[in-house]
């Protein structure tokens, strides 16, 4: 049983690395903004381009939603840690009393809240443009699959954006590691989300979803000091 | 030597450190011995290996073999990170916050009992308290020197590490930076400077060690001779 | 030494395949269901097991390299890696060949062949990122990293046809309590894959052989510029 006072510390450290990204960003508000406008300026040139009749939404309307998400996704994950390189940011949180572990926790925290907060924003547009009919009884369960789909996202995203901070042509490593990595997840949680729209149960995938997050979680934690500390 | 109660008796002690980057060694056998209380001139020219040097004691890289003892324990423990200050090439503040949000910010890393009071404090102490509410972002290049010197001082560290401390400070920062050393030495800290300006260094150091292709050629007391003629070190090791 | 194993595996290799190439051609009669195309099978399962497997094996060395810090671990992973990659490619390649004949589709967006594509793709990006590392040690940690990650994927793609009702076959082989193939079809399979190891293996020995060599010019070099 790991000592309780080696936890509180831990938890106190990712909360102080979180709470600061979730204030840098709340008032540059830079990647909010872009990923919000994106995700929205997708879903309706979908729209456009294929306009859908009620059925076929259904067929793909979970796929056109992570497709989306994961692109927006895109933009809030890669500059994660690529951020702190600005004024040597990054070698002053590694060389203080933080772990390495808390560091990445806390800013993966940080980025599933930026994220879950433009998943939620961009919804109702999808719902909107896609005239897809939504009943109260499906909320908790769509709120279930955006928090394990995302928090796969973000793991995955936050760990190779620790991963690149330092490569040369960063802007092309990531998205090539970081969308393969991406897809068993994003398959589950498209899979769900379809089941979910049809008004169908929702499978296995919630399931999957959840061993994802949990494997991926634990690797994360145990390379990323592997990955910053030279 | 000031002995202080309860420490070990080196405040750093260096064992047989090499770093190597592929099969190439950058750093090759280095041994040193930092007694508390000294402040060290580490010397050399670029590519010997200062700033190598530097980021594994600061706990920023690894050593490929060796160990570094910093107070009794290894330079990457989190109790001994507490212990460190650094102050390096970049001013290492987040140009979106306000002075009082950085050092606060600081504090808490450092997990001070009460961030923004102490804060408040080294902001007096530095001369920003007018500005802190200001981001910094707008300040002044010589402000944001002075507010990293106080990041870097702010958990009042047993153990200053400075990186090419006097390369582009303005003759304020400079003159807060020499105050808040000397008031370090004072308390008995231990400060270790890395530098290629050998005329402020030498008339800080107590000690010198310089660091030529990755080795150790020279350690010891800083002598009156190497203040009166700075360039005897460096020609007496064969270095121009 | 080395010349005379190389040579030596190369040769018996070659007899190997040659031989159950006779047997595969001229002994063996046409699947009941499938015709003659059904021989795509002893190089499909073959390549794509020794890719699997590989995988599995660079991710082992990778671990191995971040616990000892030995450079020798981080060839041996790179070289396994690679080879594998090659023949993950032929596997995915005879695969689409094989649908196309069999199901009219070359590609299936079904658990197996879509997370064995990502398999290839994330191994193929680790060898793009050891690519974008000049310093060797580095280049060992990020690419052990990507290693380990990335074998999760192989693992899933390993297990999909069990997990998920894929259009991809059911396990045939006895090994894996398959529904079993008619006397005497199995074993080419398992000879062919003892002949393409030996192959496999060649390749990781000349590729370790050019590793190393790789690391002394990257050592000369640093000592040069550092004069």
């Amino acid at each position: 049983m790991p000592d309780p006072t080696v936890i509180i510390m831990f938890l106190r450290q990712v909360w102080t690395i979180t709470a600061k990204d979730l204030h840098s960003e709340l008032r540059t508000k830079e990647a909010l903004n872009a990923s919000i406008a994106f995700s929205v300026t997708i879903l309706l040139l979908f729209n456009w381009a294929f306009d859908p009749s009620s059925e076929q939404v259904q067929e793909f309307s979970g796929g056109l939603l992570w497709m989306t998400y994961t692109f927006a996704a895109a933009l809030v994950l890669n500059r994660s840690f690529a951020r702190e390189l600005q004024n040597d940011c990054l070698d002053a949180l590694i060389a203080s009393p933080i772990s390495s572990s808390a560091l990445f926790v806390g800013k993966a925290l940080a980025n599933f809240v930026i994220l879950l907060a433009v998943e939620l924003f961009s919804l109702p547009f999808f719902l909107l443009f896609y005239n897809v009919s939504w009943t109260a009884d499906r909320c908790l369960p769509m709120l279930l699959v955006l928090a394990l789909g995302t928090w796969a996202l973000t793991v995955i995203g936050t760990l190779f954006s620790a991963l690149t901070v330092n490569l040369k042509l960063r802007e092309l490593m990531v998205p090539m590691l970081v969308y393969p990595m991406m897809i068993p997840a994003l398959i589950a949680a498209i899979t769900v989300t379809t089941n979910l729209v049809a008004g169908n149960p929702l499978g296995l995938g919630t399931r999957l979803l959840l061993a994802f997050d949990i494997i991926f979680t634990a690797l994360a934690v145990a390379l990323v000091d592997t990955v910053l500390v030279g | 030597m000031i002995a202080l109660e309860g420490h070990h008796k080196s405040a750093l002690e260096i064992s047989d450190v090499w770093k190597y980057y592929g099969d190439f060694p950058a750093l090759r056998a280095v041994a040193l011995n930092i007694e508390p209380g000294s402040t060290m001139a580490l010397l050399g020219r670029n590519g010997a290996g200062k700033t190598t040097l530097l980021r594994i004691i600061a706990g920023l890289s690894r050593p490929s073999r060796g160990s570094i003892k910093i107070q009794g324990a290894d330079a990457r423990e989190q109790t001994t990170r507490q212990r460190i200050g650094i102050l390096g090439h970049g001013i290492a503040l987040y140009d979106e916050l306000s002075a009082i949000e950085n050092l606060t910010l600081f504090g808490r890393l450092y997990g001070l009992p009460d961030p923004r009071k102490r804060a408040d404090e080294m902001l007096e102490r530095v001369g920003l308290a007018r500005v802190r509410d200001g981001l910094a972002r707008e300040f002044s290049r010589g402000m944001r020197q002075r507010l990293a010197v106080g990041r870097a001082f702010l958990h009042d560290p047993e153990v200053l590490l400075l990186d090419e401390p006097f390369t582009a400070l303005d003759d304020r920062a400079i003159a807060v930076l020499q105050s808040m050393i000397q008031e370090m030495r004072l308390r008995g800290r231990t400060i270790i400077m890395s530098t290629h300006q050998l005329r402020e260094a030498l008339e800080l150091a107590s000690h010198v060690a310089l660091l030529q292709r990755g080795q150790i050629v020279h350690t010891g007391e800083r002598t009156q001779q190497m203040l009166d003629d700075t360039g005897w070190l460096y020609r007496t090791y064969g270095e121009n | 030494m080395r010349e005379k194993i190389i040579i030596g595996l190369a040769v018996f290799a070659g007899a190997l395949l040659a031989w159950n190439m006779n047997t595969i051609f001229t002994q063996l009669p046409d699947e009941l269901n499938q015709g003659a195309i059904y021989r795509i099978i002893y190089f499909h399962v073959p390549a794509n097991i020794l890719g699997m497997s590989g995988f599995i094996l660079g991710m082992l060395f990778s671990i191995g390299y971040l616990v000892t810090k030995n450079l020798r671990y981080d060839a041996l992973a790179a070289s396994v890696t690679e080879v594998s990659l090659v023949f993950a490619s032929v596997g995915l390649a005879t695969g689409s060949i094989w649908a196309r004949i069999i199901w009219g589709v070359w590609w299936a967006g079904d658990a197996r062949l879509t997370s064995w594509l990502v398999c290839w793709l994330i191994f193929g990006g680790y060898l793009m990122l050891r690519r974008a590392i000049d310093e060797p040690i580095k280049r060992a940690r990020f690419a052990a990293v990507v290693s380990i990650v990335g074998s999760v994927n192989a693992y899933i793609s390993y297990k999909s046809i069990e997990w998920w009702n894929t259009q991809h076959p059911q396990p045939v082989l006895s090994i894996r309590n398959g529904g079993g193939m008619a006397q005497g079809m199995e074993a080419p399979i398992w000879w062919n894959l003892l002949a393409l190891a030996c192959f496999s293996t060649i390749l990781v020995m000349v590729r370790m052989r050019q590793e190393s060599f790789a690391r002394e010019i990257d050592t000369l070099r640093r000592m040069a510029r550092a004069q």
